[in-house]
Order: C-alpha cells, then sequence, then structure tokens
C-alpha cells in the first residue's frame, strides 16, 4: 500500500513540477494524436457527405466496411502498416517506419472509420426535408448539401470526439510502427507500457492521470454537446 | 414572370401522383390549389417550384424576353415553404438569415432585413433562440418569414397554416396578403382550408386524384363551380 501511495506521490510531484521528459511525452502524443484525427476528421466527413449525398456503384459496401473497421484491432493496423513502411515493403522507400509521421497515419487509420460511419450516420439521421427546404430557398446542390452537413454537426462532432478518444488510449499499432524511441516516438500509452515493465510506476501513473483527465475532458465536450441539442 | 406547366405527369414507384397536368400562373395573382389528401397537390407544387423534374411534360418561366433557363438565378426568384417542420437547428435568425447568406449578401444588409421580417411575424425578441425551443405557430412564421426575406418573385406555399390557431393564421395571412397586394408577389399556396381560400385567394386550382379538375376565378369556383366533384367537394357531399 505505502508503495501505491508513494507512487501516485511521485507522479503528482512529476506534474505539478512540469517534469521535461513527461511535458515532451505528453506534447508529442497530443501533436500526434491532434494531427491524426484533423486528417481523419477532414476525410471521414468528405466521405461521409459522398456516401449520404451521392449514388455510386459499391456504396452498400463501403459503408458496411466502414462499420466493420470502427473495430478494426490496433496491432493489425500496426503490423499491416509496418510491412507496408519495412525497408523491403510497397512504402519502404519513404523511410517512415519508427517516425511519428508512421504512428500519425497509423492513428488517422484507426479514427478514420470511427468519424466517417458515425458521421454518415448522422447526417443520414436528418431529415430530407432539410435538404429540400435548402434548395427551395435558392441553394446549390453543394450548399443543401452542407446545410445538411451543418445540421448533423453535433452528431459529428461527437464523431471526432469518439474518433480522438480511441487513437489517444491507442497502443499496440502506435509502439509497432512508432518503435516507443524515448524522446521522438515515445507517447503517452507506450511509455505507460514501458515503464510498467521496468516497475517504474512514478511516470506510469502520472501519465495514466493526464490520460485520464484528457479523457474526461473529451467526455466533458461530449456531455455538454448532448445537453445543447436536447435543449 | 409567367409559369406554365404543360401536360405534366409524375409517377412514384409505378403510384401516378399527377398525370397530364396543365397550368398557367400570371404573375401578382394569388392561388389556392385545394383538394383531399392524395390527389397530387404537393407533387404539383414541388414540380411547379423546379426541386423535382416531372417524368413527362414541361414547365417553363417565362418573362418579354421569352422562355428562362431553369439555373440558379431563376431558382433565386423561387422560394418555397414545405410542409412540415423544415427549420435548420439553429437559431431563428440564422434560419431566417439563410437565404440571404447563399446569396451572398452583406452581413448589415442580412441583419437588416432579417429583423425588419421578424418583427412584422412577431418574432423580434426570439431572434437568438433555438427553433426547437419555440412553439408550434412560431415556428411555422418562422418557416414562412425564411422564404419571405429572399423576396421571391414566386412563392410556393405547402399548407403554411395547418394544425395552426386562428392567430397565427390570421398573422401569416395578414404578412402573406400584404406581400401579394402591395409587392405583387406571386403566390401559390395549398390549403385544406376553405375559409383561408377563399379569403385570399385571386383563383382555386382543384386536384382530384391526380388532375386538375377545376382551374377558376376564386369568386365563380366557390358560387358557380362548373365540375360536379368540385361542386361535391366544396358542400363537403364528397366521400373520398
Amino acid at each position: 500500500m505505502n508503495e501505491i501511495l508513494l507512487a501516485f506521490r511521485k507522479a503528482f510531484y512529476l506534474i505539478i513540477s512540469l517534469d521535461r521528459e513527461l511535458i515532451e511525452i505528453v506534447s508529442l502524443s497530443l501533436c500526434v494524436s491532434l494531427t491524426a484525427i484533423l486528417i481523419a476528421s477532414v476525410t471521414g466527413i468528405i466521405s461521409a457527405s459522398l456516401l449520404a449525398f451521392r449514388r455510386f456503384p459499391m456504396r452498400g459496401l463501403i459503408i458496411n466496411l466502414l462499420n466493420t473497421f470502427m473495430g478494426l484491432p490496433p496491432v493489425v493496423v500496426g503490423l499491416l502498416l509496418y510491412l507496408i513502411l519495412s525497408r523491403s515493403g510497397p512504402l519502404g522507400f519513404l523511410g517512415l517506419l519508427y517516425t511519428p509521421s508512421a504512428m500519425l497515419i497509423a492513428q488517422a487509420i484507426l479514427a478514420f472509420p470511427i468519424i466517417a460511419a458515425m458521421s454518415y450516420s448522422s447526417i443520414n439521421s436528418v431529415s430530407p426535408d432539410i435538404r429540400l427546404a435548402a434548395l427551395g430557398l435558392g441553394a446549390t446542390r453543394v450548399q443543401a448539401s452542407i446545410a445538411v452537413v451543418r445540421d448533423a454537426r453535433y452528431g459529428i462532432i461527437s464523431s471526432v470526439m469518439a474518433g480522438l478518444g480511441r487513437v489517444m488510449a491507442e497502443v499496440g499499432a502506435v509502439l509497432i510502427v512508432g518503435g516507443n524511441i524515448a524522446g521522438y516516438t515515445r507517447v503517452m500509452t507506450t511509455t505507460i507500457a514501458l515503464e510498467y515493465d521496468k516497475g517504474n510506476f512514478s511516470l506510469a501513473i502520472a501519465l495514466g492521470i493526464i490520460l485520464l483527465l484528457i479523457s474526461l475532458c473529451i467526455n466533458s465536450v461530449m456531455y455538454l454537446l448532448q445537453r445543447r441539442v436536447s435543449k | 414572370m409567367n409559369l406554365t406547366m404543360k401536360n405534366v405527369s409524375k409517377s412514384y414507384g409505378g403510384c401516378v401522383a399527377i398525370e397530364d397536368c396543365t397550368l398557367t400562373i400570371k404573375p401578382g395573382t394569388f392561388n389556392a390549389i385545394i383538394g383531399p389528401n392524395g390527389s397530387g397537390k404537393s407533387t404539383l407544387l414541388r414540380i411547379a417550384s423546379l426541386l423535382e423534374e416531372p417524368d413527362r411534360g414541361e414547365v417553363t418561366y417565362s418573362d418579354s424576353t421569352g422562355v428562362l433557363k431553369k439555373d440558379i438565378s431563376l431558382r433565386r426568384r423561387i422560394a418555397v415553404v414545405l410542409a412540415g417542420n423544415t427549420l435548420f437547428n439553429d437559431t431563428v435568425f440564422n434560419n431566417v438569415a439563410y437565404g440571404l447568406r447563399i446569396r451572398g449578401y452583406k452581413r448589415h444588409i442580412i441583419s437588416d432585413k432579417v429583423h425588419d421580417i421578424l418583427g412584422r411575424f412577431q418574432l423580434s425578441d426570439r431572434a437568438r433562440r433555438n427553433v426547437r425551443t419555440l412553439s408550434t405557430g412560431e415556428a411555422q412564421r418562422v418557416v414562412v418569414a425564411r422564404a419571405l426575406v429572399t423576396e421571391p418573385w414566386y412563392l410556393f406555399l405547402d399548407e403554411p397554416t395547418a394544425s395552426l390557431d386562428p392567430v397565427n393564421t390570421e398573422l401569416i395571412e395578414a404578412v402573406l396578403r400584404e406581400y401579394s397586394f402591395r409587392d405583387g408577389m406571386t403566390i401559390v399556396m395549398i390549403t385544406h382550408n376553405m375559409f383561408q381560400a377563399k379569403r385570399l385567394a385571386d383563383r382555386i386550382i382543384f386536384m382530384y386524384r391526380g388532375r386538375i379538375i377545376e382551374d377558376a376565378d376564386s369568386s365563380r369556383f366557390f358560387t358557380s363551380p362548373e365540375d360536379e366533384l368540385a361542386r361535391r367537394f366544396i358542400s363537403g357531399d364528397m366521400v373520398w
């Protein structure tokens, strides 16, 4: 029990003293995850809009695949990405393996189906009359589509938050493609796994607390949005 | 600007909605489309307002220069109020400003126009509220205000006062009358309220089972309808 309390005390000290290593790890984590979410959001929302407003061959299959990939195992993504980015792989010449860019790609791949599928569902749940109403007020087809997407904005923001929650807590894929290199590709989750192996619980607990706080922030934003919708 | 529909037909999945409808709407007139449920009124309105394409026949808008191209500039002279709640999940102000924003008006002009129309509909104190917090009557006033603020040449309304109390109905009717008589706006309105059609319209278009049965001046239609079906509909004898 004393050891646990001591570990927590050290963890709080690391947070309060703004430990350099801790700050570096948190900064890299946020930088990689937020960039990945930005990429996944732009591509995911555009894909969801195309699926909602256009009719084309294989559309049903794509929607089905997106829903399936929402539960994509991170280690599988990490493994496949490793094979693609490794020196002998098709994109090995890019030299991305064991770089933050590789981690960013892995996280964007994991977040994309969540954002695309949930955004599609939100856009689809908007009444078709909204699009017709916009057209009836003189909107072009693109403007009418934007009006529908805007009407689904709270659902879309929730999907982005869900995607962010997933990538922030993800460990398998970034460990495989990032390599957990100190000061370069070491992020919060991979550090927790490593420090646990080493028996150094204080840094792991400090990062765990920060992860929980980030998760709390994400959930608070989602809660506030849901309250705004229900008002 | 004249609206002409020639032999227009439309089906949905093999079910005929309207058939062989021919109609001319003259500028500056107030037209009411009446008829029982399922008679094709809404389909006719959506096709006339260019929201839908007919399967057969043609819809043309023309002025002194000839037939107008069905492009965005023509569509922006038309505004449509669809049946039911079609408000965006946003504030009253943003809903009413929508048509002006997509037309590229400057912010201060949008603000002036929106506040002016909200005043006419007695909604000035609701401008910053989300439309979901409004009563049915207020929401319907916003829907009509949103269309009128764009100052269209043609205004199409699908049952704009359905399920509203007399106060809200009167308010909407007064504003529509003002725009029609003062500004010469052409109005085409679907209504189930025969008294409302009588109060507002210059002309009545009576539809039954996808066809235009009678198209006449309001006074003549209600006093001496030519068609037996129209007579039975007016008298309340029609059982459909």
